[in-house]
């Protein structure tokens, strides 16, 4: 004879605030008071995608190099930014521009990286931030480090990781969430189920209902939410962070978006999803929604999407004109960082580099 | 001044910076209340408490990677693996984050990381647990690669590595953990990265090695200077960047090199250090370059093990072979 019974049971919770009209389904936080906050928020998104646009056109006429978009996750990028608190500490994947906007990232920064120069990852505002991860998860163990080292140091601050849905298949995510969940590490991990891990799509990835439950095995909470909703990101987020910060662990966030783009600008998406698939994804991107929300409370009109755009514009003009007149580095680049200081091997080989390089001009 | 084990050494060094700097953490599997599995943390989590001595689960990668994100928040982390032949899973974040974090921030981001890990056989342990696998790690720039061959030197040399701005891979050679006793000054003194050790000197022949190989090494010098033959012995210390300085002078004034290392021969270090000083030196030499080292081979269980680590006699038999060409 033998018994059974249940010893575990789980839930994952799924919350939104707005509908893909941007009509609240319920009532919203109260911080959504705060008009020049919701303002903010949703000016950054048009920044990012103003960015955005350029970025790719700037790769199809060979003026960058390979560059990952980031259309259609503007709500999650800019909510998650937007919740954290500027000694936090972000860790991101490669295509979070709206986060690194709103931590004061430069758009100068971004292009420099993807158009091939290591000083784009200076970061001026934001020191304590990892640069652009590209080894898939490999920044998990950085944020459950960063966590630790502000664990035992016992200060009010959390690190805030981002992995997109092909990441929770790697061995470093488990690896990383599980030490956050044992030590209860001030960690929040935000899964960005884009849907699409360059061509293999999720239903591919994981036989996991959700990517949030993947948390429960490692003993974390765990929640779903839209990701298209810049107010559920920002209010889920924000609840994590304070949770965090204050002491009471991790947390692991999935939010549900979709990958408008291209997976890189080397990628062609026709090759492996559908046109409907895609038109039905536009339907529900975050900007419009949010602008239809700040409309519908007099918050926003023509006038300011229009002045809006404009500056954002000029501001993405210029920094492209900067990018663009910015010589590269000379080769001494190459090896001034690679020790502390510079061994005499690469010392002779620096100067063998500077020689070439002369003699090419 | 009581004589002390490496490993002991390795644990004086582990409590000394600790006790001098607070920003030092240790970390990695069973080094806390266990001690470590050779011992090499023991009492440190019972003096520095459980904040600074802590028991990792049991991920490679998840150590190596956490080091990072500590040493970047401004800790030193030094991380304890618990044998060489499971540095594979921890690779991923050594190469693609470890060893280029400064480069790739230029300069804004550092990884002050001392990872430890046993290095080599001859400890009749089981499979996966006496690879050498220096080669992989030299080959990564923006590591620095360090393997102590006595106690004064492990001493030393971890205190330079923990003091250290870079990251820093400290292969610790399993059978001198416990080989002999030796006095160590705990005096807080590092001894320098970067430069090679002259154990003995000579002016036939020079042999180059580290690790555990110093031991026969020395051996073999002192059984052919029965027969008149004078042997420079040079303990590589650091194995990148290596000091090629020392090893060049020596090669002039000898006209000979003996290469000796445990691992595998076919792109071993001592074929760098080989075409270096064929680069360097070729019209000083007498006579081609040997190497002894460990055969092509999977690392054999151990009752082959003596049988694959280069011994004495074939030391012995290089050196006379150089010296008759």
């Amino acid at each position: 004879m033998s018994q059974q019974q249940i010893v575990a049971q789980f839930e994952i919770p799924y919350r939104a605030c707005l509908d893909g009209d941007g009509v609240p389904l319920g009532a919203l936080p109260a911080w959504v008071e705060d008009a020049e906050l919701l303002r903010r928020m949703y000016r950054m998104m048009v920044r990012a995608r103003t960015f955005d646009t350029k970025a790719v056109n700037l790769q199809r006429t060979g003026k960058l190099g390979t560059y990952p978009s980031c259309l259609g996750h503007e709500a999650t990028h800019v909510g998650v930014g937007a919740a954290m608190h500027a000694d936090d500490v972000l860790f991101t994947v490669y295509r979070e521009i709206g986060t690194k906007f709103w931590r004061g990232v430069e758009m100068l920064d971004i292009l420099l990286y993807w158009g091939g120069d290591e000083r784009g990852t200076r970061y001026q505002q934001s020191p304590q931030d990892f640069p652009f991860c590209v080894p898939i998860g490999s920044q998990m163990p950085h944020a459950a480090g960063a966590a630790l080292a502000i664990q035992i140091r016992d200060q009010r601050r959390c690190a805030v990781a981002f992995i997109g849905d092909g990441g929770t298949s790697q061995g470093a995510f488990y690896e990383a969430i599980n030490f956050a969940g044992v030590r209860s590490l001030p960690l929040v991990c935000v899964i960005v189920n884009n849907r699409w891990a360059i061509s293999v799509p999720v239903v591919a990835q994981t036989a996991a209902q959700t990517l949030a439950q993947k948390a429960i095995a490692a003993g974390i909470p765990a929640l779903q939410i839209d990701g298209n909703d810049l107010l559920v990101v920002r209010d889920a987020i924000g609840d994590a962070v304070e949770r965090a910060r204050a002491g009471g662990g991790p947390t692991i966030i999935e939010a549900l978006t979709y990958r408008l783009s291209d997976h890189t600008t080397s990628d062609d998406a026709t090759r492996y999803r559908s046109a409907e698939e895609l038109a039905a994804a536009h339907r529900l991107e975050p900007i419009a929604r949010m602008r239809k929300f700040l409309q519908s409370r007099g918050l926003w009109d023509q006038a300011n999407e229009d002045s809006l755009k404009a500056a954002c514009s000029e501001e993405v003009d210029t920094a492209v004109k900067q990018y663009l007149a910015t010589p590269k580095q000379s080769t001494d680049a190459m090896f001034d960082y690679v020790y502390a200081q510079l061994t005499p091997a690469l010392r002779a080989q620096r100067d063998e580099a500077r020689r070439y390089a002369a003699l090419a001009h | 001044m009581a004589k002390m084990t490496m490993v002991e050494a390795i644990n004086m060094a582990h409590a000394w910076e600790m006790a001098h700097d607070s920003s030092v953490v240790v970390l990695g599997e069973d080094v806390g209340t266990n001690g470590g599995v050779f011992r090499a943390t023991v009492g440190l989590q019972q003096r520095f408490g459980k904040a600074r001595v802590q028991d990792t689960p049991l991920a490679e990668g998840l150590i190596a990677g956490t080091a990072i994100g500590m040493a970047a928040q401004g800790l030193k982390p030094v991380a304890e693996i618990q044998f060489m032949g499971f540095i594979y899973p921890a690779l991923d974040q050594i190469a693609s984050h470890m060893a280029r974090l400064r480069n790739r921030t230029r300069g804004r981001l550092t990884c002050p990381v001392v990872l430890r890990m046993p290095h080599g056989g001859g400890i009749h342990a089981p499979e996966h647990h006496s690879e050498s696998l220096e080669a992989l790690l030299c080959h990564h720039p923006g590591l620095r690669v360090v393997c102590p061959s006595s106690p004064a030197r492990a001493y030393g040399l971890l205190l330079a590595a923990i003091r250290d701005p870079d990251p820093v891979m400290f292969l610790e050679p399993v059978r001198l953990y416990r080989f002999a006793r030796q006095e160590v000054p705990d005096d807080g003194q590092a001894l320098p990265l970067g430069c090679c050790f002259v154990l003995r000197e000579g002016s036939d022949v020079t042999i180059v090695t580290w690790g555990a190989m110093t031991v026969d090494s020395l051996k073999a010098a002192e059984q052919l200077a029965a027969d008149g033959v004078s042997c420079e012995v040079i303990d590589a210390g650091t194995l990148a960047p290596i000091d090629f300085d020392t090893i060049l002078d020596s090669v002039v004034k000898t006209g000979r090199l003996v290469i000796v290392h445990e691992a595998p021969r076919t792109c071993g270090l001592g074929a760098e250090i080989a075409a270096t000083v064929t680069e360097q030196a070729l019209y000083d030499l007498l006579a081609p370059i040997r190497r002894v080292t460990g055969y092509d081979t999977i690392m054999p269980l151990y009752r082959l093990e003596h049988d694959y680590i280069p011994g004495v006699a074939r030391i012995v038999d290089s050196v006379r072979t150089t010296l008759a060409e």
